[in-house]
């Protein structure tokens, strides 16, 4: 086996691991295992892994600022500056919040993404030209798989509140407007779908990517589409009876939990999927949701010119000024003919 | 004490970084934002009770019949997770094919339609359709053509 392979399997065992273990659980009736405990034990460390790393990050300080973002920093007036560079190296920290909104909301940095490669020149075919390019394809693969991920969590929420708020009802109806298959087809369920075998896809075909990714990266793919097909092959192939999944749900969070009888085991494998996720996702890569307001590059303004920051961790220096240096030399300086800023005979008169 | 020397000398105190949180106000203000929006589902139903729906089986013509012939055109717990698939495929089989009858599990032939076949006993659709589908906020198209029987009910008693 090789690297790609090792890591590969890892992942994708523990995947099909953890869906054996919750589906044979659910057969040995452990119900209120896999429908309650585990549950409140994922979002307890879900809520506590958050709140530490944010809070250990906080912790950090930020030596300096980085002032080689992208985009012309705020100069003299007659430097022109477009709106991309106000936004690219901010000067305010209204900017700033615009920068990091296009960042959140955008992908910014992604969109940026170019690729370098080496390829055949036509008119050398003996030789190689070194190309970079843009490179739009990891940009909407992320970006379509987060907001389908966004829009379905937020559909899930009507069997988190009773009754369903109208914005997520109507939110369902735009999703499933093509009125498709029973019950309605979701856009979104094939859009996250396509979007996740395209980002597990371009880790596999590519050489380079291939060496560089590891079991802590497929696993999370795999956990998700693992969670993606059970929703799906529950919802539309092998049904299960939703209004006794909403009394569950309803249960957790109303912290009166109950276990209705009528849901297939095939709902305990996705809920302990989601489970996993959660408790996977504050010690993970995932944390890169918190983690993109820390971005030292993303959450500063560009002001260094007008703005002194003061590295958190100056200590203080013992520094050697030029008086004191000629103060020690001043005899052999003056000797060699290196000008001195005082006269040998002045600086001897002022000490006495 | 490591083997350390800086320019206060050797073993001098090594330079201490201020342990505190930078830039709190802004770190609390998102922890705050991430507490309320996940949280929300456990803030806002914490202790409550939420009824659960209870589909009425109480209509004349369920009540007419014998206690033993109560039953579905498939069995109960099915029906409550597959029911849609049936009312699809019976919708198709008569549109498409024109064969208006539904062999059940049991062997038994059933005229296949909801106006005239389901809604005869289901004849409450507030009641009995509309207890599950408000609860998980499911709006099926059923409505768009077929009249619930319940409301000419009440029309013509209106008159």
């Amino acid at each position: 086996m090789n690297f790609a392979q090792r890591h590969i399997t890892v992942a994708l065992a523990a995947v099909l691991g953890l869906i054996a273990v919750a589906y044979v659980g659910v057969q040995g009736n452990l119900q209120l295992l896999f429908g309650v405990v585990v549950p409140y034990l994922a979002l307890l460390l879900f809520f506590e892994g958050i709140i530490y790393r944010v809070i250990k990050w906080a912790r950090s300080p930020v030596p300096f600022k980085i002032p080689t973002t992208a985009g012309q920093v705020k100069s003299l007036p007659w430097v022109p500056r477009t709106l991309g560079d106000k936004l690219d190296n901010p000067e305010s920290k209204a900017w700033v919040i615009g920068r990091m909104a296009l960042e959140v909301l955008a992908f910014r940095s992604l969109f940026r993404n170019t690729r370098t490669e080496l390829v055949s020149d036509p008119k050398y075919p003996e030789k190689a030209r070194l190309v970079h390019w843009s490179y739009k394809w990891l940009w909407l693969g992320a970006i379509a798989f987060h907001y389908a991920f966004l829009i379905i969590v937020l559909r899930h929420l009507r069997f988190f509140f009773e009754p369903t708020p109208q914005a997520i009802a109507l939110l369902s109806e735009i999703d499933g407007f093509w009125q498709f298959f029973i019950p309605t087809f979701y856009l979104t369920d094939i859009i996250i779908v396509l979007a996740l075998l395209y980002l597990l896809g371009r880790r596999l075909a590519n050489a380079n990517l291939r060496y560089l990714t590891l079991a802590s990266d497929y696993f999370p793919l795999f956990l998700i589409l693992g969670i993606v097909s059970t929703g799906i092959l529950m919802r539309y192939f092998f049904k299960t009876d939703i209004t006794a999944v909403k009394q569950l749900v309803m249960g957790l969070v109303s912290l009166k939990p109950v276990i209705p009888a009528g849901i297939s085991p095939l709902f305990y494998v996705h809920l302990f999927l989601v489970c996993v996720l959660l408790a996977y996702f504050p010690y993970s890569k995932l944390l890169h949701a918190p983690g993109v307001f820390f971005s030292p590059t993303r959450n500063l303004p560009g002001n260094n010119r007008w703005e002194l920051h003061v590295n958190p961790w100056n200590y203080p220096v013992k520094f050697h000024p030029y008086m004191e240096y000629e103060d020690q030399f001043r005899d052999a300086m003056y000797e060699a003919g290196i000008p001195v800023e005082k006269e040998p005979e002045a600086a001897v008169a002022e000490e006495e | 004490m490591a083997d350390y020397k800086n320019e206060f000398g050797w073993f001098a105190p090594k330079p201490t970084v201020e342990k505190k949180i930078y830039s709190l106000k802004a770190v609390a203000v998102g922890l705050g934002i991430f507490l309320v929006v996940f949280g929300a589902p456990l803030l806002l139903n914490m202790g409550q009770v939420h009824p659960v729906p209870q589909p009425s089986l109480d209509t004349p013509a369920i009540q007419k019949l014998a206690e033993k012939e109560r039953q579905c055109v498939e069995p109960t717990e099915w029906m409550r997770a597959n029911h849609m698939q049936l009312l699809w495929d019976w919708r198709e089989q008569v549109v498409r094919t024109g064969e208006r009858y539904y062999t059940t599990s049991q062997g038994k032939k059933v005229l296949a339609s909801l106006s005239n076949n389901c809604m005869e006993c289901h004849s409450n659709k507030s009641q009995f359709c509309d207890q599950c589908h408000n609860y998980v906020a499911v709006a099926p198209n059923c409505w768009g053509c077929h009249l619930p029987k319940e409301q000419n009910v009440a029309k013509a008693e209106g008159k």
